[in-house]
């Protein structure tokens, strides 16, 4: 049931993508400081910003989880952190090019948003070993359902703080997402985003029909060993 | 049902009449604080601290020394059948959280009060900066005890107890670290106490024990289910 | 106590295709029963058959997966609150703090009762005469033997002078004494609703107003 609409969603994030990177290779402009290299701030914005939301997202399943007590909540929390994990990633390794580019070095200590953004990802990576050092399942849904909520919590906090923490706040290229850019960059940035966000979503689906797959294999499997009830569509992927 | 207040004193009770017996982890962060000065000194090769790296020395310290009491929070309620006891009886079972969490501010004052003073002995020519340090120990003594229970009651129940708590503690607690650590620096100058943005970052501090006071009183309940 | 006891004919205990799941794995199917008010129930059954998770069911530590549960009239898991402090559990574990004496783990348990002050020590002193172990009551309770443990677990169990008493095993590591003292303190005959698991039915059949036979992989058997 996971799998429904997937095909739709993947032509969609392709067309998409198609566009987007169309626009920022051959429609918006080469920025005059930065010049080529500025062009991965359409990527590495976009997988930052789509990442963030994703952890807030799983937040909210996890509320769900926990209010529902139903499994298919958690199922989707773990596998949004999943995917926001990967993009994490993504944008470390992109803005870490960016400033290597712009600064001249892989790693500025002064660029709050990057440092905060490092933070949340270590906070999301203990999310696994979290998660799979409890053995009974309920408990592990719930508990990973608690960190989710939790590291929801923390991620404003901590942006909060760092940005305090900056003295001296590095001169930035892009005073905001909108209000410094030129209109043929904006659209580009929001074609990119769009496009990532899609590609957020895909990945999540296709990571819940996966592992909905392995789990309704592994229960047709004990139903063949000692036949009991019949596998049914509306249990929770396995994501132990 | 019981009330919350008597509930939450007989398991603060509980906790602080078992520890003052066995002594199992209030003298192992102690030492372990203390000893940690001795390695920074040497690390840092400084005889004495100021400013920022006063401010860094102290807080790395009392942060992992915390540790050191959160692995062991939960242990007897663990080992002891105590969980069982508490969700069999007719209370508030969030009083388990605001009375464990009691208990660690408790163990992390009274840690405070013997690894602050040898520090400034070790460390500062004065102990003018003790008093407002003072404030800034207790506000972010409530965060780190409220996160420290919170994952505390989680690795508890884990295959990988001592191994959780730091790997989610550490993550988690930088905000405050950082408000803390901001907090003090300008405390700790060699020259004399000042207090730049002292106010701000102690708002800061408050912000983040709300935050997760509140958070882990709510969610508290989930935990003990089964 | 006595008078606050449901009179009515509301059973103590209703099941109705209990089940609880263990992941993949079902450690009790379809449990239907009725135990009326002041009777005794005793579950038989191998290992693993789900003895110890319905106790622990009843006793509202575990949330049922299927079916109904009221217990004194409160359905489970949603008015769990209101049973708490009804019940006196008495399973594997002592449930009892190492380092503190028996006194001390005693009046812990009051507290979380609402108990306290004078009333909290003559009940206290009370059970300690009666499990023979008033004079030991001041050591920790780690010196204490497993025999001796089991005793203080069931003045434990029996402090707040619950209404329904589930016992999983309640014999073990007594001697004979010790036995005759679990008699005097858990019943039959004082009243109480006891569900008692066991694996010596010679024991505990004769006392049995119900019999509830748990196998594993098999529907339950009531009697």
């Amino acid at each position: 049931m996971y799998g429904k609409g997937l095909r739709p969603l993947s032509i969609a994030t392709v067309v998409s993508f198609a566009i987007s990177l169309s626009l920022v290779f051959f429609y918006a402009p080469i920025e005059a400081d930065q010049g080529f290299l500025q062009k991965i701030f359409y990527l590495h914005v976009p997988l930052a910003i789509v990442s963030l939301c994703g952890f807030v997202v799983a937040g909210i399943f996890a509320v769900l989880h926990l209010r529902r007590d139903d499994p298919r909540w958690d199922a989707y929390s773990y596998v949004a952190i999943h995917i926001s994990v990967i993009f994490a990633v993504g944008g470390l390794i992109t803005g870490s090019i960016w400033a290597k580019g712009s600064w001249g070095h892989w790693w500025v200590w002064n660029e709050p948003t990057l440092v905060s953004f490092l933070i949340v990802f270590l906070l999301y990576a203990t999310y696994y070993p979290f998660r799979y050092a409890i053995e009974d399942r309920q408990r592990q849904a719930r508990y990973a359902s608690v960190f989710a909520i939790t590291a929801g919590a923390f991620v404003p906090l901590n942006f909060l703080a760092v940005r305090m923490s900056a003295s001296l706040v590095h001169p930035r290229v892009f005073a905001t997402a909108e209000g410094g850019l030129p209109g043929s960059m904006k659209l580009t940035f929001l074609a990119s985003i769009i496009s990532m966000a899609l590609l957020w979503t895909t990945l999540v689906k296709f990571e819940l029909s996966a592992k909905s797959a392995q789990g309704q294999l592994k229960r047709l499997r004990r139903a063949l060993d000692a036949p009991s009830g019949p596998p049914s569509s509306r249990i929770a992927p396995e994501v132990h | 049902m019981t009330p919350s207040r008597t509930a939450f004193a007989a398991i603060l009770g509980k906790d602080l009449r078992a520890e003052l017996r066995t002594l199992q982890s209030l003298p192992a962060m102690a030492l372990f604080a203390v000893t940690s000065f001795v390695i920074f000194r040497f690390g840092l090769n400084r005889t004495s601290l100021s400013g920022g790296l006063a401010a860094g020395v102290l807080w790395a310290t009392l942060l992992f020394a915390a540790v050191l009491g959160i692995n062991r929070l939960f242990v007897a309620e663990r080992e002891e059948g105590g969980f069982d006891a508490i969700r069999l009886a007719p209370i508030d079972r969030s009083v388990l959280f605001t009375a464990k969490v009691a208990a660690l501010i408790v163990y992390l004052l009274v840690l405070e009060l013997i690894a602050v003073p040898i520090f400034a002995v070790f460390f500062l020519n004065s102990a003018r900066a003790l008093p407002p340090l003072a404030m800034v120990l207790v506000l972010a003594d409530i965060g780190l005890a409220a996160t420290g229970t919170l994952i505390s009651s989680m690795a508890v129940n884990s295959r990988a107890r001592d191994l959780l708590v730091p790997l989610v503690l550490l993550p988690l607690v930088v905000p405050l670290m950082i408000a803390a650590t901001a907090a003090s620096e300008p405390l700790l100058l060699l020259g004399g106490v000042s207090y730049h943005r002292f106010g701000t970052w102690l708002m800061v501090l408050g912000l983040y024990d709300l935050i997760f006071a509140l958070l882990g009183y709510a969610v508290f309940d989930f935990l003990l289910e089964d | 106590m006595a008078d606050e006891r449901q009179t009515e004919a509301e059973p103590a205990i209703e099941l109705v295709g209990l089940r609880r799941v263990y992941g993949e794995r079902a450690a009790l199917e379809g449990v239907s029963l009725e135990t009326p008010v002041g009777s005794s129930l005793v579950v038989l059954g191998p290992n693993g058959a789900g003895k110890t998770t319905l106790l622990r069911i009843l006793a509202t530590l575990l949330r049922p997966t299927e079916g109904e549960v009221r217990v004194l009239g409160c359905k489970l898991p949603d008015e769990a609150w209101k049973l708490r402090g009804k019940i006196g559990y008495l399973g594997h574990e002592p449930l009892l703090y190492r380092d503190l004496s028996g006194r001390e783990n005693l009046r812990f348990h009051a507290r979380l009762h609402g108990i306290t002050g004078a009333a909290a020590e003559a009940r206290i002193e009370e059970l300690l005469e009666a499990v023979k172990l008033a004079h030991r009551g001041d050591e920790r309770t780690y010196e204490f033997s497993a025999g001796m443990r089991q005793r203080l677990a069931i003045c434990r169990c029996v402090l707040h002078e619950p209404e329904l008493l589930l016992l999983d095993e309640p014999d073990s590591n007594l001697d004979i004494e010790g036995r005759e003292i679990a008699r005097t303190l858990l019943g039959p005959g004082l009243g109480h609703t006891r569900v008692v698991v066991t694996h010596d039915p010679e024991r505990h059949l004769p006392d049995a107003d119900q019999v509830l036979r748990l196998e594993v992989d098999e529907p339950a058997a009531v009697s």
